[in-house]
C-alpha cells in the first residue's frame, strides 16, 4: 500500500495543486458555493430572530442538510471527468500510485470545501456583534463540519470513481450521503434486525454529527471519521485497481 | 528493452490478445501494425502498467511492470490512442506540470521546456488554453507531454491520426529523430508509416502476432506476386499472347482500352527483377511503354495476406 518514498507526500502535493487548481477554472463549484451559502444564511437567518439566542446551533444542524448537496457536487468531476475525457489513461500511467492519486483529489475537495466554510465565518462574527456568542462550541462545529464533511467528500469521491457521468455520480452520491445520514436515527433503528442495531448505530452520521452541532467533540468521534474516510477511500483505490472499462 | 513474454488480456469472454511475445531492442523503431481492434492498444496499456495483463509477462529495462510498475513507468513516455489532454489548463501549465510529477529538476525545468516546444512546433499555442487547440496541435502537445522528462522508452499509439498531410511528415520525422537515440514502439494502421519510420515491424490481428520482421523481410518472406500496371502501344492481338511466353510473368490480363492499338494490362510477377524484364522485352519488341506503375505497395499485399 503506502510505500516509503521521499517522494511521496510531495508527489500528492504535486497532484494535489492541480486538482485545486481545476476547482477554480470551473464555474460549476463556484456556482454551488453561492447557493450553498445564500440558502445556508437564510435558512438560519429565518429562524434566528424568532429563537432570539447567540447561538450558531440552528446553523450547524442544517449543515449535514447542505453538505449533502455541496459534496457531491464537488466530487463528482473528479473520477467520471477523467474517465470521460481519457485523461484518467494519462493520469494512471504516471510514475504514481493509486494511493496519491486518490488521496490528492480528496485534499483538494477537503481544502475547496474548507475554504467554502471559511466563507460562512461572516456568521459567528455578525451573531457575535448581535449578542454574547460563545466560541468554543463554534470552533468545535466548524472543525466537525469538516470531518463530516470529509466523510461525505470520501464517499463522493468513491461513487465518481464508479461510473463517467457526472450527473449520475452527483445522484448516486446524494443518495448514498443521505443513507449514511440516516442509517442511525430511531425510525430506522426500530425497523432493521435487532442484531444490526449497534452497526447502525456507530454507522449513521446523524446521531454522531448532533453532538458535534452542540460543539461537543471527543476522541470516538475522531476515530470514527478517520475510519469512515479511510474505508471510502480504500474503495476507491480498490475500484482504480480492478480497472476494467475501455 | 522491452521483452513480452506469453502475453494474455482477456475481459470478461473476448480474448483482446492472445498469447503474444515479442522483443524491442534498444535504439529500435518499432512498429506496430494491425487492423483495428487487433489488440494493438490493449499491449500498449499493459506496457505502460494501466492494464494488468491476464496472463504472461512484461519487463521493461530487465524490470517487471506489475512488480515494479513506478520504476517501469518512469522510463517511458507514453501517447494514448484518444489523446487525453486535461482541456482546462494552458499548454505551459500542463507541461510544467508533467515535468513536476516526473520529477524533473526545477532548474531543468525551463531549458527543456523550450527545447520540447521547439521539436513539437509548440512556440504559438504555448501560452493557449488546451480546449482551444487543433486537432493536430493536441496531437503534438502529447507528443511533448511523452518526451518531457527525456524517457528511454517513448510508447505510441497511432500518433498520426487525424492529422493532415503535412503534419504527419513533421511528427514521422520526430519520431525518426528521437528514434535514433531512444526505443521507440509505435502503432499504426497505415503501413506506409511503417514502411517508412520502422527499423522492424510486427504485424499483429485478432490478438496474435501473425508476421514480424524487416519492412524488406516481410515482403520476400509474405508477398506474392507483384502486380504491375503496363500501358502499351502494341497490336491487341499479339501483346497479350507474347506477355504469357515471357518468363517470370505468372499472369497477365487486359485491363482497359485507349484505343485500338493503346492498351493498358495488368500482369502479375514473383520475380524481383520483374521491371526490367518487363521493360526491356518491350523494347526489344518495340512496343513503346507509355504508362509503367507497380499497381501496389508490396507490403500492403503482406497485411492483406496476414489479417484476412
Amino acid at each position: 500500500m503506502i510505500k516509503r518514498d521521499p517522494h511521496y507526500i510531495r508527489t500528492i502535493y504535486i497532484l494535489f495543486k492541480k486538482e485545486l487548481a481545476a476547482y477554480f477554472n470551473s464555474p460549476i463549484a463556484y456556482i454551488f458555493i453561492g447557493a450553498f451559502l445564500v440558502v445556508g444564511n437564510w435558512l438560519f437567518f429565518k429562524n434566528f430572530f424568532l429563537l432570539g439566542q447567540a447561538s450558531l446551533r440552528g446553523y450547524f444542524v442544517l449543515l449535514p442538510w447542505l453538505f449533502m448537496f455541496l459534496a457531491p457536487a464537488l466530487t463528482m468531476r473528479l473520477w467520471a471527468e477523467e474517465k470521460k475525457m481519457g485523461t484518467i489513461e494519462f493520469l494512471l500511467t504516471l510514475p504514481i500510485t493509486n494511493w496519491q492519486a486518490v488521496l490528492a483529489k480528496f485534499f483538494s475537495a477537503v481544502a475547496f470545501l474548507a475554504i467554502t466554510l471559511g466563507l460562512t465565518l461572516s456568521l459567528p462574527l455578525s451573531v457575535a456583534r448581535l449578542g454574547s456568542l460563545d466560541f468554543g462550541p463554534v470552533i468545535g462545529s466548524y472543525v466537525g463540519a469538516i470531518l463530516l464533511g470529509g466523510a461525505y467528500l470520501a464517499l463522493g469521491l468513491f461513487v465518481s470513481s464508479l461510473t463517467r457521468n457526472q450527473i449520475i455520480a452527483f445522484i448516486l452520491a446524494l443518495a448514498a450521503c443521505f443513507l449514511l445520514f440516516i442509517v442511525g436515527e430511531d425510525f430506522v433503528i426500530s425497523g432493521i434486525p435487532k442484531a444490526l442495531v449497534p452497526v447502525a448505530q456507530f454507522v449513521g452520521l446523524g446521531q454522531r454529527f448532533a453532538n458535534i452541532a452542540r460543539g461537543v467533540i471527543d476522541s470516538r468521534d475522531f476515530i470514527y471519521y478517520a475510519s469512515l474516510i479511510w474505508f471510502w477511500l480504500w474503495l476507491n483505490v480498490k475500484a482504480l485497481e480492478g480497472r476494467k472499462w475501455q | 528493452m522491452i521483452e513480452i513474454t506469453n502475453l494474455v488480456k482477456t475481459f470478461g469472454q473476448i480474448k483482446a490478445v492472445d498469447n503474444i511475445s515479442f522483443q524491442v531492442k534498444q535504439g529500435e523503431v518499432l512498429g506496430f501494425l494491425g487492423p483495428n481492434g487487433a489488440g494493438k492498444t490493449t499491449t500498449m496499456k499493459m506496457i505502460t502498467g494501466f492494464y494488468e495483463p491476464t496472463d504472461g509477462q512484461i519487463t521493461v529495462g530487465g524490470l517487471d511492470v506489475v512488480k515494479n510498475s513506478l520504476a517501469t513507468r518512469r522510463q517511458i513516455g507514453y501517447l494514448p490512442e484518444t489523446v487525453p489532454l486535461y482541456d482546462d489548463m494552458k499548454v505551459y501549465e500542463y507541461l510544467k506540470f508533467v515535468a513536476e510529477i516526473r520529477d524533473l529538476p526545477q532548474d531543468k525545468f525551463l531549458p527543456r521546456l523550450r527545447e520540447v516546444v521547439e521539436k513539437c512546433g509548440l512556440q504559438k499555442v504555448v501560452g493557449k488554453n488546451i480546449d482551444e487547440l487543433s486537432k493536430g496541435y493536441r496531437q503534438r502537445v502529447g507528443l511533448a507531454q511523452a518526451i518531457m522528462h527525456d524517457p528511454e522508452i517513448l510508447i505510441l499509439d497511432e500518433p498520426t491520426t487525424g492529422l493532415d498531410p503535412n503534419q504527419i511528415i513533421e511528427i514521422r520525422e520526430l519520431i525518426k529523430q528521437i528514434g535514433k537515440e531512444k526505443t521507440v514502439l509505435f502503432s499504426t494502421h497505415i503501413l506506409a508509416e511503417a514502411q517508412a519510420t520502422c527499423d522492424r515491424i510486427i504485424i499483429i490481428n485478432k490478438g496474435e502476432i501473425v508476421g514480424e520482421g524487416k519492412p524488406a523481410e516481410l515482403m520476400s518472406q509474405f508477398g506474392g506476386p507483384a502486380e504491375f500496371y503496363l500501358k502499351i502501344k502494341a497490336p491487341e492481338s499479339q501483346a497479350l499472347a507474347y506477355f504469357k511466353t515471357l518468363p517470370g510473368i505468372d499472369a497477365a490480363k487486359q485491363q482497359d482500352k485507349e484505343s485500338d492499338d493503346i492498351v493498358g494490362y495488368s500482369l502479375l510477377s514473383a520475380e524481383p527483377e520483374a521491371r526490367e524484364k518487363i521493360a526491356l522485352a518491350m523494347l526489344k519488341q518495340g512496343w513503346p511503354i507509355l504508362e509503367f506503375r507497380q499497381a501496389q505497395a508490396s507490403l500492403e499485399e503482406v497485411f492483406r495476406e496476414l489479417t484476412k
